[in-house]
């Protein structure tokens, strides 16, 4: 394993245009500190997603560079693009759990990285990978719900077989986009109480979507504000005024 | 943009409304085009109800001891080989279903290649495919398997490619996250998701095959069509309304076991 | 949290995977099928070889196509002929399927008129349309009314039972909605029932017309005209280039016929004109509909 000030990320004028001459991200310069949590904040459509999966390369940025461990993300491909991706944990929105697939068949696609596809069908995997599964699933709170299928499950409960899916893959980086925008309150809570235990006791740093200005203060070291595409803050979380969020929501009218 | 001042209401647009009455005239000038040049010998027509009724008549009673004799096992063929030919066609049809699809192989010039074959395998009909597949494996039982084969890989690899197109964007992504190779992606996060409606897809297809078969005989490749075939040359109408009858039965019963096993499964 | 619950279960035995024997007991079950089936049907390996190389011989004889100009006379009339039974195979067919399918929904009519009307479209559901074709043949001779009579059969077969389960999908609010206003019977199905169903119902059309193209290429085989007889003499002369040029030319008249009742249906569904339909190409969506509702492209 690295050493935990490895696991820092350094974006260098990153551009992601879907329309030509419609920029998403315009130039972002960013540096990701190498543990805590980090909480990205702007308002819908300011690319904060697109941001996100630029890192793990779900989405190819039109230009810059993502330097990570001594490599740039953004110019892999094939292999190397695939081995970089394992090391890269991810949490979604909406789950993305295979529906029709077990709880357990679930987390364990979190090491497809590392099994041939051949064994991955006959779900022949490593028995220390199952072992664990099961301590990740009973660390979750789901220990009973192993060979029920995932469209059973409520949404919490969704997001905590996602968590330990991705913390399945031993990454050394975790993204997670908009992990609780989907939950109510209190199960935002949870999961991201769930989400900041897991990662911090292995010392995975957290890049973390967010809309909940509150929740992303309660939980995170740094906070980075966007707004058109651009980082307009880098800090903690108590240097976050209401000025900051002005400027970066636009409006006050929604601050109490 | 198209309010005016006096605001008319329009449902269609004039383009839209033209089209629709193009249509419908074309419709109807090829009915009468149609009735006007088609080849109609009109003595032939005027005892058709008394042919039919004569053809009936000597249809009944039904030669029952023809089902023993030879009806039997030519409805066991015809099963086999709609159930072998369907089997056979979903092993083809798997990969060039796959190519179809665009998001799961997103190179244009393959999804073009696997349309092509798609389109000619469903246009071309199972009997016009038993006598390529007699010419080239003589008559028998093994061409109409392969005809059943090739007819249904068109319709099986369309609807499978166009149910992976469907698939769940978010799995996928969540799966090629992990550093999951392609093939991982498609076991695991296509496969799961478009499974109920590829089992789906094959049993219907092996409910149109099993009538389809039924009529492969008549071309010499194999199944309860040669029993039919034999029975006609004769003039045996009681033995032909004997296979007939078997058709009938066999045909509502497999669509009775068809959509049983659907409900369960899905 | 339930850390005593999965302490717990610790103690008891924890598997992975539940193994799926139903599963697995099929895809032995079916494997000896296959085995066993091809041993019936004397489907071998040795033969699939021979067959390959007589194969390479037949491909050899088929190109080039012969599309001399005899020929292709041979085949624009065979092709007008099918075009021809197929367009009064599926108007006829579309005219009587529509009482029928009404006597056959049973949210409107009573069982003693449903069940009748329901056999019936079983009893042409279930014969291929060659099969009705020959029973044609022998009753009107051979010819194109023989095939118009055979795919108007198959027409009711397909066409009522969709239409009838169309019907029953109706929003009973509509209906009652009409029937509040006093209407009669007729009223009600031409303002409540009719609207609801006529885009669905066009869908059928559209798609009806190109199955009995298809089919009308072919029962020319049995001798109920259209070009499927000339492919089928073709065939016994071991002509096989002018069986090429006529695939080719059946193949070319379907894909086209297809094409165009996609767009008729987009357009009367989505009110697509032409120009956004060739921007949008809303094929594969509207071909799923239709498959989905037929099952037998």
């Amino acid at each position: 394993m690295t050493a935990t000030n490895n696991r820092s990320i350094q974006i260098r004028g990153l551009t992601k245009e879907y329309k030509k001459g419609v920029p998403v991200l315009n130039g972002i310069d960013l540096d990701i500190p190498g543990d805590g949590i980090t909480a990205i904040i702007g308002p819908s459509g300011t690319g904060k997603s697109t941001l996100i999966r630029c890192i793990n390369r779900l989405i190819d940025p039109t230009s810059g560079q993502i330097l990570f461990q001594g490599q740039d993300l953004a110019q892999l491909s094939g292999v190397p693009l695939r081995e970089a991706r394992r090391r890269i944990g991810m949490i979604f929105q909406e789950y993305n759990l295979v529906e029709r697939l077990t709880v357990m068949e679930n987390v364990l696609t979190g090491r497809l990285g590392y099994v041939s596809a051949f064994k991955a069908w006959l779900r022949k995997f490593p028995q220390e990978d199952i072992d664990e599964a099961f301590a990740l699933l009973d660390a979750v709170g789901l220990g009973n719900f192993v060979n029920q299928r995932a469209d059973g499950l409520s949404g919490g409960q969704r997001q905590r077989v996602g968590i330990a899916r991705a913390i399945m893959q031993r990454p050394e980086i975790l993204l997670a986009d908009e992990p609780t925008s989907s939950l109510d309150p209190k199960t935002s809570v949870e999961i991201m109480e769930i989400m900041a235990d897991m990662a911090g006791c292995r010392n995975i740093p957290v890049i973390v979507n967010i809309h909940n200005v509150a929740l992303a203060k309660r939980f995170c070291q740094r906070m980075i504000g966007m707004t058109g595409g651009r980082v307009v803050f880098n800090g903690s979380p108590a240097e976050l005024t209401d000025d900051h969020l002005k400027e970066i929501y636009g409006g006050e009218d929604w601050l109490e | 943009m198209n309010a005016t001042m006096n605001r008319r209401w329009d449902r269609f647009t004039p383009e839209q409304r033209f089209l629709r009455f193009a249509f419908y005239f074309l419709s109807v000038a090829a009915m009468v085009f149609s009735l006007k040049n088609i080849e109609i010998i009109p003595e032939f027509l005027y005892d058709a109800p008394e042919q039919l009724a004569d053809f009936f008549q000597r249809m009944w009673p039904m030669d029952t001891a023809y089902y023993q004799k030879s009806v039997q096992a030519a409805l066991i063929e015809t099963l086999n080989i709609a159930t072998l030919g369907t089997l056979l066609s979903l092993a083809m049809s798997i990969p060039v279903g796959i190519v179809a699809a665009r998001n799961v192989v997103p190179i244009k010039s393959l999804n073009m290649l696997a349309q092509l074959i798609l389109v000619s395998s469903r246009s071309v009909n199972t009997l016009v495919w038993a006598l390529l597949f007699i010419a080239i494996f003589g008559p028998g039982a093994m061409a109409g398997t392969m005809a059943i084969a090739f007819r249904s890989i068109g319709f099986v690899g369309k609807l499978l490619g166009e149910a992976l197109e469907e698939a769940h964007r978010g799995p996928i992504d969540a799966l090629t996250a992990t550093g999951a190779s392609k093939a991982s992606v498609f076991i695991k996060g296509y496969w799961p998701q478009v499974m109920p409606s590829f089992v789906s897809i094959a049993l219907f297809r092996w409910d149109i095959n099993v009538r389809e078969s039924a009529v492969l005989g008549l071309v010499g490749a194999g199944g309860i069509g040669m029993a039919m075939d034999t029975a006609m040359n004769l003039f045996r109408w009681d033995q032909v309304a004997v296979v007939l009858s078997t058709i009938f039965v066999v045909v509502i019963i497999a669509e009775i076991v068809v959509s049983a096993i659907r409900r369960r499964i899905i | 949290m339930s850390d005593r619950d999965s302490a717990h279960a610790l103690n008891v035995a924890r598997v992975a995977f539940i193994p799926k024997w139903p599963l697995r007991i099929g895809f032995i079950l079916l494997a000896v099928y296959v085995v066993w089936a091809m041993g019936q049907l004397d489907v071998t390996w040795a033969r699939f070889v021979d067959g390959l190389s007589a194969g390479q011989k037949f491909l050899g004889r088929m190109f080039p196509p012969n599309f001399s100009a005899e020929k292709v006379e041979m085949i624009t009339k065979g092709l007008l002929e099918s075009i021809q039974i197929a367009v009064i195979a599926t108007v006829i067919g579309i005219g009587l399927s529509l009482p029928i399918g009404l006597l056959a929904a049973r949210n409107l009519m009573p069982p003693w008129v449903v069940w009748p009307a329901r056999a019936l479209i079983a009893v042409c559901r279930s014969f291929h349309e060659v099969v009705i074709a020959i029973i044609f043949v022998k009753a009107v001779g051979f010819g194109a009314v023989a095939g118009i009579g055979a795919l108007v059969v198959g027409s009711i077969g397909f066409i009522s039972k969709l239409f009838a389960e169309a019907i029953e999908e109706i929003s009973p609010k509509q209906v009652e909605a009409v029937r509040a206003s006093g209407a009669g019977f007729f009223a009600v199905l031409i303002y409540g029932v009719i609207p609801q169903v006529f885009s669905r119902f066009l869908g059928f059309a559209s798609y009806q017309f190109d199955s009995n193209l298809r089919h009308s290429t072919m029962i020319g085989i049995v001798g109920a005209g259209g070009i499927g007889g000339s492919l089928f003499s073709a065939f016994q002369r071991f002509d096989y280039d002018f069986v090429c040029a006529i695939l080719l030319s059946v193949i070319a008249l379907i894909v086209t016929a297809e094409v165009v009742s996609n767009y008729v249906r987009a357009l009367f569904n989505d009110n697509l004109a032409l120009l956004d339909y060739l921007r949008n190409r809303r094929v594969a969506k509207l071909s799923r509909e239709k498959s989905a509702a037929l099952g037998a492209s």
